[in-house]
């Protein structure tokens, strides 16, 4: 907040840096920042609620993002989910109840030359198939 | 800094690496980045270091042909190799100077031929990180003449000649929004650029960021002069790290070379700039949803007028303009307005990148003069539709695009043309689809997308692509009747008139554009509970019929 020299537009910025230390944005961590950029809370909570890319809830210990853009889905994106949901037993969005594993979905990474395309623990694995992406999971899940 | 001091570092670049008797240009884009040019970057100069040869190892931004990445360049013979591995590297380099490794060569003469590269000059020519690198390639010579010899006004008049329009999707004069701004009163101004890239399937502004960012900057602060402002905001996806990375290099490289900064070469021009992340919403895309998100609001967007050339960032004229517009100031600023007038169509001027994927042999970038066929762009530079299936359409403009049949396909790529075929040129992204895509599934896609990515402001928006969602859902799952098919028409126009926005307005275009071409696969899915490309599970509502 300081490099912003805690200017109220740097909202999103601050909401940023909060996310990328812990992971998400809970409570108390919007309320500091609305208090210390001095705007509402209701624009803050807003704010963090209105954008895709903040998220209210603690990740698992590892990510899956399957991207769901247009090239991606062109070719199986949808069939990728489908299987993940179904190993994982959460829906998109959600967590595994052991916290190991959180699957989420992507409104497009622009790797879209390399379709399907999944990002692992924020790692770019360009066409994918489903075996592979399993694979991992299953990796992942035994850790 | 001024214009000799730019030609010095030129030239010392020049003959740095004149020491060199090859160059090996690896490119380091997302796409063959995932594929491991990392490790075969580390590999290269590990051979060339124990041939004792003389070799310039660099990174590159986008080559453009992704599809056959990792990709290699060796100049002067400028053999490209595809599909390059790690374990490669020591062949590459025990042949320079020989005949080159056959079996890595690749043959893409006619990928390269029909294109004309403007925003992609120094795509897989530079290291992006390096500002020597771009200035050896006549970068900022533009800003500095413009500083030097011309007025502001003489700028403005030279961006109107050259024809350029908005490459952000609208077109929209370019020349006339730059006038409009410096028409505007007040004695704070501001440089907008629109780098949140949000239409998947185009992803030309991310590699323009990534592979020469220096660009965007020398394009903006050639627009600041111009307006009158002297500062400026790059608004950036936070999906784009690498992006905001190599922004954030750039931008101290050229500070530290005065070329941003108080008294830019010796001349009372003063211009910084910042960068800001958006934080994935689609709607940010559009120009007063993008402001309120600069600001640190949610983003919303506001009726029109007041336009933001009058009534912007807080309050301020802003001039708003879109990564590859950017791009293109500095060539049309050294060569000339007719220069750029002179390529292209009629009404559409210039060169236009697009993001060709989906079914297609080459996917990766194309950069094309406006008015070529789309036929040529698929069939020639993107190889054609691979593994034996048909061509369908071709998806343009993003979700608020449209799908263009094969019979248009001899139609020449125009921003009006496309709007004709019931498209939009969007910011160019192009997928394409055979006979494994159906086309009611792909509508439903996008009315999903445009569901979950309306901001809720307005009603039309909010509710109708709700509604059309259901609409489409209930005829993708069989479920569908004649009347449905109706009241989706009815809803599609209502919502297309009635939205505050771009992205109401045109969310229903996917829909309208498939009914138009492909009603049949509608009529197909209601009457007889068939999808033809078999992608739509319709099982529940055969029992139903049985």
């Amino acid at each position: 907040m300081r490099k912003n020299g805690f200017a109220r537009h740097a909202l999103i910025e601050t909401l940023h840096t909060v996310q990328s230390s812990f992971g998400f944005l809970d409570d108390d961590a919007i309320r500091f920042v609305a208090l210390s950029l001095r705007v509402p809370l209701s624009q803050a909570y807003g704010v963090a609620t209105f954008y895709h890319y903040f998220t209210l809830k603690p990740p698992g210990k590892h990510t899956v993002t399957v991207c769901a853009g247009t090239a991606c889905y062109i070719k199986g994106a949808d069939k990728l989910i489908a299987t993940a949901e179904k190993r994982l037993g959460v829906a998109q969005g959600q967590t595994t109840p052991d916290g190991q594993i959180s699957l989420m979905t992507a409104r497009c990474v622009g790797a879209c030359s390399r379709a399907p395309v999944v990002l692992c623990d924020g790692e770019v694995v360009g066409e994918i198939t489903r075996e592979q992406m399993l694979e991992q999971l299953e990796r992942w899940a035994v850790e | 800094m001024t214009i000799e001091e730019l030609e010095q570092i030129a030239k010392s670049v020049q003959q740095e690496n004149a020491k060199y008797d090859f160059e090996v240009n690896v490119c380091m884009d997302l796409a063959c980045a995932s594929q491991g040019a990392g490790a075969l970057k580390d590999a290269l100069v590990k051979a060339a270091e124990a041939s004792g040869k003389k070799v310039l190892v660099r990174r590159t931004g986008c080559m453009g042909p992704c599809s056959n990445g990792p990709l290699v360049r060796v100049d002067p013979e400028e053999t490209l190799y595809h599909h390059v591995k790690a374990e490669k590297a020591e062949a590459i380099v025990d042949c320079l100077g020989g005949s080159p490794v056959p079996e890595l060569q690749c043959d893409l003469n006619e990928h390269f031929d029909k294109q004309v590269r403007v925003v992609l000059e120094n795509a897989g020519y530079i290291d992006p990180e390096r500002i020597d690198d771009y200035i050896a390639h006549d970068g900022y010579k533009a800003l500095l003449t413009v500083l030097t010899e011309m007025t502001p006004n003489g700028v403005v008049h030279r961006i109107t000649e050259s024809g350029l329009r908005g490459r952000g999707g609208g077109g929209y004069p370019t020349g006339l929004k730059w006038g409009t701004v410096a028409k505007a009163k007040g004695d704070v101004k501001y440089v907008v650029c629109n780098g949140d890239e949000g239409d998947p399937g185009a992803f030309m502004d991310r590699s323009v960021m990534e592979g020469d960012p220096h660009r965007v900057i020398e394009g903006m602060a050639i627009a600041a002069y111009a307006v009158g402002a002297s500062k400026g905001f790059i608004y950036v996806r936070a999906e784009y790290p690498v992006a905001v990375s190599r922004l954030t290099t750039a931008l101290r490289e050229a500070r530290r070379h005065g070329l941003l900064g108080n008294n830019i070469c010796n001349t009372p021009f003063n211009f910084d700039v910042e960068i800001r992340l958006g934080a994935g919403a689609f709607v940010c895309g559009e120009e007063t949803a993008l402001i309120a998100s600069i600001e640190g609001k949610r983003g919303t967007p506001k009726p029109r007028p007041p336009y933001p050339a009058s009534s912007g960032l807080w309050g301020k004229p802003t001039l708003i303009n879109n990564v590859e517009t950017y791009a293109n100031i500095a060539p049309i600023v050294r060569n000339g307005g007719k220069w750029f007038h002179d390529m292209g169509s009629e009404r559409s001027k210039g060169t236009k990148v697009f993001a060709l994927t989906g079914k297609i042999a080459n996917t990766g970038l194309v950069e094309v003069p406006m008015g070529i066929k789309l036929r040529e762009i698929i069939e020639v530079i993107g190889g054609g539709v691979p593994g034996g299936h048909k061509f369908k359409a071709v998806q343009t403009g993003g979700p608020s695009g449209g799908c263009i049949p094969e019979e248009m396909l001899d139609v020449g790529v125009s921003y009006d043309a496309l709007v004709k075929m019931g498209s939009i040129m969007g910011s160019g992204g192009m997928i394409v689809m055979d006979d494994t895509s159906c086309m009611v599934n792909v509508a439903r896609f996008f009315i999903e997308f445009c569901m979950t990515e309306s901001c809720g402001k307005c009603i039309p928006c909010r509710a109708g692509t709700a509604q059309m969602y259901t609409l489409l859902t209930r005829i993708c799952t069989g479920a569908g009747t004649m009347d449905d098919l109706a009241l989706l028409e009815g809803l599609c126009t209502t919502v297309k008139e009635t939205s505050l926005c771009g992205l109401g307005q045109t969310a229903p275009n996917p829909v309208l554009s498939t009914l138009k071409y492909f009603r049949n696969e509608y009529i197909e899915h209601i009457l007889h509970k068939r999808c033809p490309a078999g992608v739509c599970n319709m099982e529940a509502a055969v029992e139903v019929v049985a």
